[in-house]
């Protein structure tokens, strides 16, 4: 069977698992980014805090994410409940840092003329700090994305939903009928829900750029 | 010394009650040996820009940063427009003073208007009366609102920009304004236009400024009163910029101001400051025959005509008067264009050089009548200053001013 023949013979199988994929990544992330965003409000100001909550971001980021993936299914067995867990903590370290450094880098001028004005330290925050930081922190959205789309692949190994079914059982029988084509459809797959996904990160940010701030 | 000095000329709608006065106020910070201010004592009359003049590390902007409480002194009492400063909300506290820093400090991600509108819209202002007041206040600081009021702030000039951040300060017309090195970080032909608008504009409005910077010709040119301030924010000397020219309090404030005392009395001197001529005044409803008799009982041969808000029109003599009777209306010949009374001596000696009227009126506020000017009025005033400079006794200073 040839590589078209597959799609169109499995085409609602391979539609369903695209979309569990797209479905996943995108939840994850956005709960990474409420956590991560949360996370980086809390230790911005202080240099210590900002160096341990990177810091602790950028231990889980090492460790391999098959390994992870196999050290969750103790505490929470198969299925979504690992996946999910695991793609939120890997999507937290871009979102974490890029939250801390777009915090940070705010001119201080900038808030001190807030204060001055007389807005307390939540109107400094959502109307000065934030907006002024959001781009960095959806760059950081952005990056995280692009790492939940390849390591959502390996949810597969812990049964988890989405594309890396295909490229697991494609991996699993290699050498068999299909093999090549489910790897094939599975990677693809991935690579085209990420530019999607990239482009829908340009068109938001251009959406939510303020003018004043746009290059 | 100050009843040497007379005091510049103040419009009376001043509002006295908008003063702010610091009283024993220290700030350490934690971790610093030596106070960053120790003890000032300082009382800043209401209408009036008074400028805090230091080197870098005086501790002048710490000074001012504690009247809005960005920092909060660690002892002393503050009280702005009469209330307890410490007493309120910081929040309150800064939303009635205008607070306007170096290069303005405008928010990048906000529009023109946006920025103006901000405390407005914190004081819960609707929409309507947000929009008419920045549009007021973008005419104020001479920014055309059609124009500017939807741009953004990078796609200012920095003179502009500052224009806006003045704007901004004055939104809910607070009483108190703050100005932190705001020129600062201008080239000097904007600096220059943007402090001779900002003197322009506290002719209509009599703000309470504080205004704090390190050029010693911007706080002569701008400062009502100029407080100089050694380590420690230590008020070396509180005085009038002639007084302080004149009388250096120290060797620190005479090192401070360095030399070229007459030049700078005559650059940074202002008409409005020195004795002017008084000449009978008129009406254009008055009677003939009064006015020739206010004339005659006074020490020149003519009258200034002035309409009813009290702007010169014209000079009558007594030639123009001869025969006439009931209201002199027209009669008399024009004025040159008047001085301002917070133009510099130089500007006024440039005009009356230029022009080939003997007596010219002086304006205040509004082109109010104040006095009248001639070449022999300022060369009295430049030379009772020398005398002074030159340590000479003033004493025949009183029976000169009339």
């Amino acid at each position: 069977m040839g590589f078209w023949e597959y799609l169109r013979s499995r085409r609602e199988l391979l539609v369903f698992e695209a979309w569990q994929h797209a479905s996943m990544v995108f939840q994850c992330v956005l709960l990474a980014l409420v956590l991560g965003v949360l996370i980086g409000l809390l230790v911005y100001r202080s240099p210590r805090l900002s160096a341990l909550a990177t810091g602790a971001s950028g231990v889980l980021f090492t460790v391999p994410s098959l390994a992870l993936f196999g050290l969750l299914i103790t505490p929470l067995g198969l299925g979504v409940a690992p996946s999910v867990t695991a793609l939120v903590l890997y999507s937290l370290l871009p979102i974490v840092r890029n939250t801390v450094v777009g915090l940070s880098g705010v001119d201080r001028t900038l808030v001190d003329a807030a204060r001055g004005l007389g807005m307390g330290r939540g109107r400094v925050l959502l109307r000065v700090e934030l907006p002024l930081a959001w781009p960095v922190i959806l760059t950081g959205a952005r990056v995280a994305t692009q790492l939940a789309m390849g390591i959502g692949a390996i949810a597969a190994y812990v049964s988890g939903p989405g594309l890396g079914e295909q490229i697991f059982s494609g991996l699993g029988r290699l050498g068999g009928a299909n093999s090549v084509n489910m790897t094939l459809a599975g990677t693809l797959g991935i690579i085209v829900l990420a530019l999607l996904f990239d482009a829908c990160f340009l068109l938001l940010g251009r959406l939510t750029t303020p003018r004043g701030l746009r290059v | 010394m100050s009843d040497t000095v007379t005091e510049p000329a103040v419009p009376a709608d001043r509002d006295d009650s908008a003063g702010i006065e610091l009283i024993g106020v220290s700030k350490r910070f934690p971790g610093q040996d030596t106070p960053a201010v120790d003890d000032v004592t300082l009382s800043i009359p209401g209408g009036r820009i008074v400028v805090l003049l230091g080197p870098s590390g005086s501790g002048k902007t710490t000074t001012m940063r504690l009247i809005n409480r960005l920092i909060e002194p660690t002892a002393g009492k503050i009280t702005v427009a009469g209330r307890d400063a410490l007493g309120l909300d910081p929040g309150e506290l800064r939303r009635r003073i205008g607070y306007v820093i170096q290069d303005a400090g405008l928010f990048p991600h906000m529009t023109v208007a946006t920025n103006i509108g901000l405390v407005p819209q914190m004081l819960k202002w609707d929409k309507k009366r947000i929009a008419a007041r920045v549009d007021e206040l973008l005419e104020l600081v001479d920014l055309p609102p059609a124009a500017f009021r939807d741009r953004y702030p990078r796609e200012l000039s920095g003179g502009q920009q500052q224009r806006v951040g003045v704007a901004r300060a004055l939104a809910a017309d607070p009483p108190v304004m703050l100005m932190d090195e705001p020129f600062g970080a201008l080239d000097p032909i904007t600096r220059e236009l943007l402090q001779d608008s900002l003197l322009r504009l506290q002719e209509e409005l009599g703000k309470t400024i504080v205004f704090v910077t390190h050029d010693i010709d911007e706080a002569l040119k701008i400062g009502d009163r100029i407080a100089i301030l050694d380590k420690g924010s230590r008020v070396a000397q509180y005085g009038t910029p002639q007084e302080i020219l004149l009388n250096p309090a120290d060797e620190y404030v005479a090192r401070f101001i360095g030399g070229g005392q007459a030049m700078r009395l005559l650059k940074f001197g202002r008409v409005g400051d020195v004795a002017l001529r008084a000449v009978p005044e008129a009406g254009p409803g008055d009677d003939a025959a009064h006015v020739r008799e206010r004339i005659a009982n006074g020490d020149t041969s003519f009258a200034i005509v002035l309409d009813a808000g009290r702007r010169p029109l014209r000079w009558i003599t007594l030639d123009d008067l001869a025969g006439a009777s009931g209201p002199i209306g027209e009669r008399g010949s024009g004025t040159a264009p008047p001085i301002r009374a917070r133009d510099t001596l130089q500007q006024a000696l440039e005009s009356l050089i230029q022009i080939d009227h003997e007596w010219v009126p002086v304006v205040g506020p509004r082109g109010v009548y104040q006095g009248t000017v001639t070449l022999g009025t300022l060369q009295q005033a430049l030379r009772d200053m020398r005398a002074r400079a030159a340590g000479e006794t003033v004493a025949h200073e009183a029976g000169e001013a009339r």
